[in-house]
């Protein structure tokens, strides 16, 4: 297990650094001096001294060199100082540290509504293969893969308002101040954002399950005697469910990126509006930050979810 | 009919450089037989690119023409799926935005799968520390969700049809890279490709007319699979705005505010979506049919 775990972490090091260059470069592809965009204002005809815009390069720290600019950038990252924004010269730090969590919330949300109806929607369906309930199951799966996300959440709105003439309470409050109308908030969001993961859990638990009921292990255990429900939960499950994670673990990244057209659909103020309106505003320091957040959380996620797999797969942990 | 009775009598009697090849037909209607449901994705996907190409003979309208005497009309004989807040004809809309959709989707994928071909070939067929270093980069790139990627790439260069291109194909880049790695590495020790070696071919040539030509059949597949996801993120962007302008039709665009009609004309906010995941729906059977046909080893990998 030990050198498993530590051949995982030191790949991802170099990866973590590429990351932030990637980041770092991209911002920097940007055409055009930032002091200058800035002084210049957005009409264009703003007027200002060159002394001005020699200052607010030396304070942005655009006169340096990219490497030392880059060292510099770092070296705030690392202690989560991300700068300041460059729209509204407030610290980026801060409104991440409002907006992300409720990102997370919605993202775990999501995740754990697609687990709960997905893992038991792709076991019946390979234990009644072939059944109506089985094609249902597949259509509902096929169909959740080909939506993409933004009309799925359209189409909720759509289906509450007609059907029960109610919308959801849009925005947001905090989960420790109003838990009830937080739930009542997150719940919709949730299950637009989830439904394609929903979709593709369910089907690969049925190809999964599909598969190793077809074990000599199991056919050991039927001939032994052993109850249905012990065979499939005790026995077909645990190894059926690697697959799983491995897919859930890949689309992580696509369930944080979902956050974003869902935020703007529900009106959540969580981290992809913010990324929105920053895109809007141009505001690129924070662009920056919050694309870096996102890369950063969805490798530490891939990383916990390869650490999850030598755990449940002893091949894995002894190959090492 | 007569020959075909002979063929089928007589299969395999002649040795397999002799045997007639089966026609195009012939091909087709065997793949069909095979996958039904792969063939139905592949003539939804066919059909929708002529109906780009014929996009002003089908539409019914100027899809950019404004009618104030029409806002939000219900479907009738004169607008086939009624209008939108703007008066615009849906129909005509949804017949124009084909072609964004599948021009977006086919360039980028094109370009994306071609470039991930090429770095994937050469880091497998170098290896030792340029295949070190190019997979890093590649994982790195692979650490940004699609859509986040698109998304800082067009905050970057600004919204045009070109720079959607060219923001999607670059997420298609190190997902291809690693498929074709991994095919490359199974194919670079072939006697054919040790033979060529021996007899002093350059490395280059080695990989343009020797090895690539033989990883055709998953680029098709890689190709096919992902242009269905090419769609949805290009229509995702559009539909925040910051992807192909407002002033082109396209299905995501024509979602933006959506919701805010929602009680008098609900059905505008319904036909787009239906035509994202209808063809998302025929290019993934059609990809996934082509894969189990063309390159099985591939299965398990999207």
């Amino acid at each position: 297990m030990n050198s498993y775990l530590v051949k995982r972490l030191l790949l991802c090091i170099p990866t973590l650094i590429l990351v932030t260059m990637l980041v770092f470069v991209l911002m920097r592809l940007i055409p055009g001096d930032p002091a200058y965009l800035r002084l210049i204002g957005s009409d264009g005809d703003a007027e200002f001294t060159q002394e001005q815009l020699d200052d607010l390069r030396a304070q942005l720290g655009t006169d340096k060199s990219l490497p030392e600019q880059y060292g510099r950038w770092m070296w705030g990252v690392v202690r989560f100082d991300f700068g300041l924004s460059m729209v509204y010269d407030t610290p980026i730090s801060d409104d991440l540290k409002s907006r992300l969590p409720i990102t997370l919330e919605l993202t775990l949300i999501a995740l754990v509504l697609a687990t709960v109806i997905a893992v038991p929607l792709g076991i019946a369906s390979a234990i009644f293969q072939d059944s109506w309930a089985d094609y249902l199951s597949r259509i509902v799966a096929i169909a959740g893969i080909a939506m993409p996300t933004f009309w799925t959440g359209i189409l909720i709105i759509i289906l509450l308002i007609l059907f029960f003439g109610w919308l959801p309470p849009l925005g947001y409050a905090s989960l420790w101040d109003k838990p009830l109308l937080n739930l009542q908030q997150m719940v919709f969001p949730a299950i637009a954002l989830g439904f394609y993961n929903m979709a593709l859990i369910a089907r690969v638990m049925r190809s999964a399950m599909l598969e190793v009921l077809r074990e000599d292990y199991i056919r050991t255990a039927r001939s032994k005697g052993l109850s249905e429900r012990v065979i499939i939960v005790r026995h077909a499950l645990k190894n059926a469910s690697l697959p799983v994670l491995t897919i859930s673990g890949w689309q992580v990244g696509r369930l944080v990126a979902g956050t974003v057209v869902i935020e703007k659909i529900f009106l959540v103020p969580g981290m992809g509006k913010l990324l929105i309106d920053s895109i809007f505003a141009r505001d690129f320091t924070m662009i920056q930050a919050i694309v870096l957040v996102v890369a950063v959380l969805v490798l530490l996620i891939n990383l916990f979810v390869d650490l999850m797999y030598g755990w449940l797969d002893p091949r894995i942990r002894l190959e090492g | 009919m007569i020959q075909k009775e002979i063929e089928s009598k007589e299969p395999v009697l002649l040795p397999a450089g002799m045997r007639p090849t089966p026609s195009i037909l012939q091909t087709l209607t065997r793949f069909a037989r095979r996958k039904p449901l792969g063939a139905i994705g592949g003539v939804i996907a066919i059909l929708l690119i002529v109906i780009a190409c014929f996009a002003p003979l089908i539409a019914t309208h100027d899809p950019t023409l404004t009618n104030f005497r029409a806002p939000l009309a219900s479907p009738s004989s004169e607008m086939l799926l009624g209008g939108d807040a703007l008066g615009r004809d849906v129909f005509s809309r949804l017949v124009y935005g084909t072609r964004i959709s599948l021009l977006v989707g086919i360039l980028s994928v094109v370009f994306g799968i071609t470039t991930g071909f090429a770095v994937g070939l050469i880091s497998a067929y170098f290896g030792g520390k340029t295949d070190l270093l190019i997979q890093r980069l590649m994982d790195a790139i692979m650490a940004f969700p699609a859509l986040i990627l698109a998304l800082a790439i067009m905050a970057v260069l600004g919204a045009s049809v070109t720079n959607v291109i060219i923001a999607l194909s670059a997420i298609f880049v190190p997902g291809a890279s690693r498929t074709i790695r991994s095919q490359t590495l199974s194919i670079k020790e072939l006697d054919y490709v040790l033979a060529a070696r021996a007899i002093g071919v350059g490395d280059w040539r080695i990989m343009a007319i020797h090895m690539a030509p033989n990883l055709f059949s998953t680029y098709i597949v890689l190709a096919t699979i992902s242009i269905g996801w090419a769609i949805v993120v290009e229509a995702s962007l559009s539909f925040l705005g910051v992807g192909v302008p407002p002033s082109v039709p396209t299905w995501g665009g024509m979602l933006t505010g959506a919701t805010k009609y929602v009680e008098t004309a609900p059905l505008v906010a319904i036909f787009p979506g239906v035509a994202i995941a209808l063809v998302v729906f025929a290019w993934n059977l059609w990809g996934d049919a082509l894969r189990d046909v063309l390159d099985p080893r591939l299965r398990g990998t999207d």
